[in-house]
């Protein structure tokens, strides 16, 4: 893993979990972390068995729901998926971060006379 | 990211979860790891990987496992809980290691904390708790103000009968005959007449109280009219110990007295009516009280009411103010020491409002030991940290926080308040079980204290509270300062040392003064109490001895005094007894009032002549009670057939003849001629610590009420125990009938009516003998720690020339000086206690300077030798080894 690699903000996890299993339905813990890995084209520092940190959180939260299944290949594994409030809280952290990263957007676009480039 | 109220909770529960199913979730991770681990390898081998490739890949796609593990259990868990789990069990290992500091500060808090617990059960029973009976803050004790005696605090059934039918107050009226004796009545069976204790109560006594018979039923309107069939409700106490708790009991007939009597039902143990009425004394049935009876007898009804739901105490109070005097009772006894006013108060306030302020001053007194104990700790806690600076050097520099540090030494202090708090409960459970089978204390439901819920709670308070109070403070103290520099110091931390010095002397100021107060304000109360025993109370209690005796009731006048006359001689003419003389009740039990004498030619406004005292005796009774006595004594002649005479105390005298002799002097009693042969001094009649009404004392040979009682009181040189034998045999001679009661010695009686300020008396004292110790203790500990710290320098000192004498006096000096601090803040804080409690001594200063000097020389005294040992220590040191060792 080469320097180039994004280190994870706090809390940024937890919403490419909700992210992904909103968009992919039921998943389990690999196919989420593989899913993120693949969509941010391998530019996410991350080691897969964080992942289960994450998982915990969002399930006391109420976030998403767990349950131990068979996989497509018929392994047994444990299957995630979003919860109707995790779904809302989601939506609200999207706003959050779409706000936020648009302000660091703009500051970091700032011209030397301090204005728009 | 904001997470909702519902959100924390169900996080929170889930975490609790989470805590305790430990292993069930860590297999649970392991299983979910080791499919993600397959599914990962078969990703790989289908990239075309080989096996091993593609294991080793998947593993480093992972990352680390444990790492991995910990931060899942990390999220999932409760790190708060975990972390206290792990100094709840170093604490334990540490407490362990030093199991002698453990020992004694565990001791030292199970003191303080049994102590507090066992004062606080008393105080809520007696105090905060609401009386045993149903919608207690409705009954009303219903008296004239200010009543002194039985007769001035009870009502006619006239008055009774007036007081249900106009007022627009009460729900209900009920009330007891006051003036049943104790082991009135005999139980007939198969052996032995067994005595026992009766009381009448009117027919909705236990309807109004709200206590339902736990076996059968209360009265119905036809047991309580003349004539009525005979019955009884046994208390629960008294059917378990005759009746073996046989419930076939009910219904089932029961000679009493000589009269069949039917058993209708059994009261709940709930229900003590001496706990509440007549505090110390226990009764056994309850009789119906028929008022066409007692309709003659004056004043003899204790009266209870119930308040309408929507009227207040203070309403009743205003209506009873304008009622009282119309009743028709008032009209037709103008002359007697009737009772025409009444105030009603809380049943509450009767039973225990006097010993509000006594107890709030014990809870008070307990709550500095408290205190004592919670500084002492801190102290011991303080010399600890000197010794354990090193470890907390360590810990702080492996990163553990100041937080961290706290945390951990709040723990410790919990678990050793909580250790304490363990052993305290013990404490107060046998001390309470111990005070609850006091029978000679006169105080009011007394036998119900016990450690219950609330008792509980209150220890939990406490011992939390006393944790933090004294683990704080040498937790902050040891957490901060320059802990490197500690770890880098060889020596104990010579500046570190020296400012817990300083905090250490701070807190044996206070506790010195804390003790000085409690000793100030026992030494006050022992005072008080010292002064009460030492009352004149107008008879010689020692050497004298009371036994009740029976007398074939039912027989006549002249009948019973032959009796008398006849156990008289017989028991005078035992080896040992001086006097003997009967009377129908003795002073300080039950009392009761008549009319009182009035001078013969004057007239009297109504109510201006005061209700008398009235003592129906034999001749002999006041030898035998040791009274003094100016004219002459009652002699069998003074019978029907002579003038009527009549003994008075000096106050009624004063009364009747102002400035003059009153023997030789006929007044008039309930408008009768009557001849004072006699004045005898005041006797207390009702307590000890207050003053005594007008007394007068009637012959029994002309009694022709019958007295309802009749107390033989023997005076003897023996000690009165050894008389019991012989005195009961003759009395037995004499009448089958007599039962084996107690031969009471008149001390005891006294005794008990002063109990309940030796039981405050002693509890305090206790305390500040505590306090007392708790505070040398302290003093020993921090001057024995100096001298420890300056070995060094006091070996120096004697190396240059100082002599044993000097060192020791240097020590003590500094001993002394912080006791003279202690005591002059605690002397400052003695006055404005004893201000404060100035309504409980009995003549005695609140500002005593005998009291504050002998408690001060007391305390600097013990300071003095608690400084004196450390300093004798520090004498012998050798300056050599000292300064080798350095």
């Amino acid at each position: 893993m080469g320097d180039s690699k994004l280190d994870l903000l706090q809390g940024t996890l937890d919403l490419m979990v909700l992210q992904t299993l909103s968009a992919m339905g039921e998943m389990h813990g690999y196919g989420i972390a593989r899913r993120i890995e693949q969509v941010s084209g391998d530019e996410v520092l991350l080691n897969q068995g964080t992942i289960y940190a994450s998982l915990v959180r969002l399930q006391h939260r109420g976030w998403i729901s767990a349950e131990w299944g068979t996989s497509e290949n018929n392994r047994k594994a444990k299957f995630y998926s979003i919860t109707k409030r995790g779904l809302k809280q989601m939506a609200e952290d999207t706003v959050y971060w779409q706000r936020l990263s648009s302000v660091m957007g703009r500051v970091l676009a700032m011209g030397e006379n301090g204005g728009q480039q | 990211m904001k997470s909702s109220m519902r959100d924390l909770l169900r996080q929170g529960f889930q975490r609790l979860g989470s805590f305790f199913h430990k292993r069930p979730l860590d297999l649970d991770l392991d299983a979910e790891m080791q499919s993600h681990l397959e599914l990962a390898v078969e990703e790989n081998l289908k990239r075309g990987l080989s096996p091993s490739e593609a294991r080793r890949q998947a593993l480093v796609q992972f990352g680390g496992m444990e790492q991995a593990k910990e931060q899942q259990r990390a999220a999932r868990g409760m790190p708060w809980l975990d972390i206290a789990l792990q100094d709840l069990r170093y604490s334990l290992r540490t407490l362990r290691r030093d199991y002698m500091f453990t020992l004694v500060a565990v001791a030292i808090l199970a003191l303080g904390i049994g102590a507090n617990i066992a004062v606080f059960s008393v105080v809520n029973t007696i105090l905060l708790r609401p009386l045993p009976f149903h919608d207690p803050q409705k009954l009303v004790w219903i008296a004239p103000p200010d009543a002194n005696g039985l007769s001035a605090s009870t009502y006619s059934a006239d008055a009774y009968d007036d007081l249900l039918t106009m007022n627009r107050s009460f729900e209900d009226v009920t009330g007891y005959y006051a003036f049943s004796t104790p082991d009135n009545l005999r139980l007939k069976g198969s052996g032995e007449p067994t005595p026992l204790t009766g009381i009448g109560v009117i027919g909705n006594f236990f309807h109004v109280l709200g206590v339902e018979p736990e076996l059968g039923r209360s009265f119905t309107k036809d047991e309580t009219v003349k004539g009525g069939r005979a019955v009884v409700l046994l208390s629960h106490a008294y059917w378990q110990r005759q009746f073996g708790g046989d419930r076939g009991i009910v219904g089932r007939s029961i000679t009493l007295n000589g009269t069949p009597t039917t058993v209708i039902g059994v009261l709940p143990a709930t229900f003590d009516f001496g706990a509440a009425f007549a505090p110390g004394s226990k009764v056994d049935v309850f009789e119906p009280t028929v008022l066409d009876d007692i309709r003659n007898e004056g004043n003899t009804l204790a009266l209870i009411g119930r308040l309408k739901p929507n009227v207040t105490l203070a309403q009743s109070q205003d209506e009873a103010r304008t009622l009282f005097p119309k009743f028709y009772w008032s009209k037709k006894y103008p002359d007697s020491a009737g009772n025409y006013t009444a105030r009603p108060i809380e049943l509450k306030q009767y039973v225990s409002g006097k010993l509000r302020r006594s107890l709030i001053t014990l809870w008070c007194a307990v709550g500095v030991i408290l205190l004592i104990v919670c500084v002492n700790l801190s102290n011991l806690l303080l010399a600890r940290a000197a010794s354990r600076s090193k470890e907390f050097a360590l810990r702080s520099a492996l990163g553990a926080g100041r937080g961290r540090l706290v945390r951990q030494l709040l723990t410790e202090s919990l678990v050793l308040s909580g250790m304490g708090a363990a052993v305290g409960l013990g404490l107060a459970y046998a001390i309470t079980s111990y005070i609850a089978h006091q029978g000679s204390l006169a105080l009011p439901l007394l036998n119900e204290v016990k450690v219950d819920g609330a008792a509980l709670l209150w220890t939990v308070g406490i011992s939390v509270g006393a944790a933090v109070l004294f683990g704080l403070l040498p937790g902050l103290k040891m957490s901060s300062g320059n802990l490197q520099e500690a770890l880098k110091d060889t020596g104990q931390g010579v500046s570190a040392g020296r400012n817990h010095e300083r905090l250490r002397s701070a807190l044996v100021i206070s506790e010195v003064a804390l003790a000085c107060v409690l000793l100030v304000g026992a030494g006050l109360l022992l005072r008080s109490f010292l002064r009460v025993l030492d009352v004149d109370l107008g008879f010689q209690p020692s050497h004298a001895a009371a036994i009740k005796m029976d007398y074939n009731d039912g027989g006549s006048t002249d009948k019973r005094n032959a009796i008398f006359e006849e156990a008289i001689r017989r028991v005078s003419a035992l080896p040992g007894v001086e006097a003997a003389g009967i009377s129908d009740n003795l002073p300080l039990e039950r009392n009761r009032g008549w009319g009182g004498p009035q001078a013969k030619g004057k007239t009297y406004r109504n109510g201006e002549v005061p209700g008398a005292f009235v003592y129906i005796v034999s001749p002999g009774y006041v030898t035998a009670m040791g009274m003094r006595l100016r004219g002459r004594d009652f002699t069998w002649q003074d019978n029907m057939k002579g003038e009527s005479t009549v003994i008075l105390n000096e106050k009624a005298a004063k009364f009747v003849s102002p400035g003059e002799d009153a023997v030789g002097k006929v007044v008039l009693i309930n408008g009768h001629e009557v001849h004072v042969i006699g004045v005898v001094a005041d006797v207390h009649e009702t307590n000890v610590e207050g003053t005594s009404g007008e007394q007068m004392y009637l012959p029994t040979m002309r009694d022709e009420w019958g007295p309802e009682g009749a107390e033989l009181v023997v005076r003897t040189k023996l000690p009165p125990a050894q008389l019991a034998g012989s005195v009961l045999q003759t009395l037995r001679e004499l009448n089958p009938n007599q039962p084996a009661v107690e031969f009471r010695p008149i001390q005891g009686i006294v005794d008990r009516a002063v109990s309940p300020r030796r039981f405050f008396v002693m509890l305090v004292g206790a305390f500040a003998g505590l306090g007392l110790l708790l505070a040398s203790l302290g003093i020993y500990g921090v001057i024995s720690y100096s001298v420890t710290r300056r070995t060094q320098e006091i070996g120096i000192r004697m190396a240059l020339g100082a002599s044993a004498g000097k060192v020791q006096i240097s020590v003590i000096t500094k001993t002394l000086q912080l006791a003279a601090i202690g005591i002059g803040v605690g002397i400052f804080a003695s006055m404005l206690v004893a201000n404060l409690i100035s309504s409980l001594l009995f003549s005695t200063n609140p500002n005593d300077p005998p009291t504050f000097a002998g408690m001060i020389l007391l305390l600097g005294a013990v300071a003095a030798l608690a400084g004196y040992l450390p300093a004798r220590r520090a004498s012998r040191i050798n300056p050599m080894v000292a300064l080798r060792n350095s």
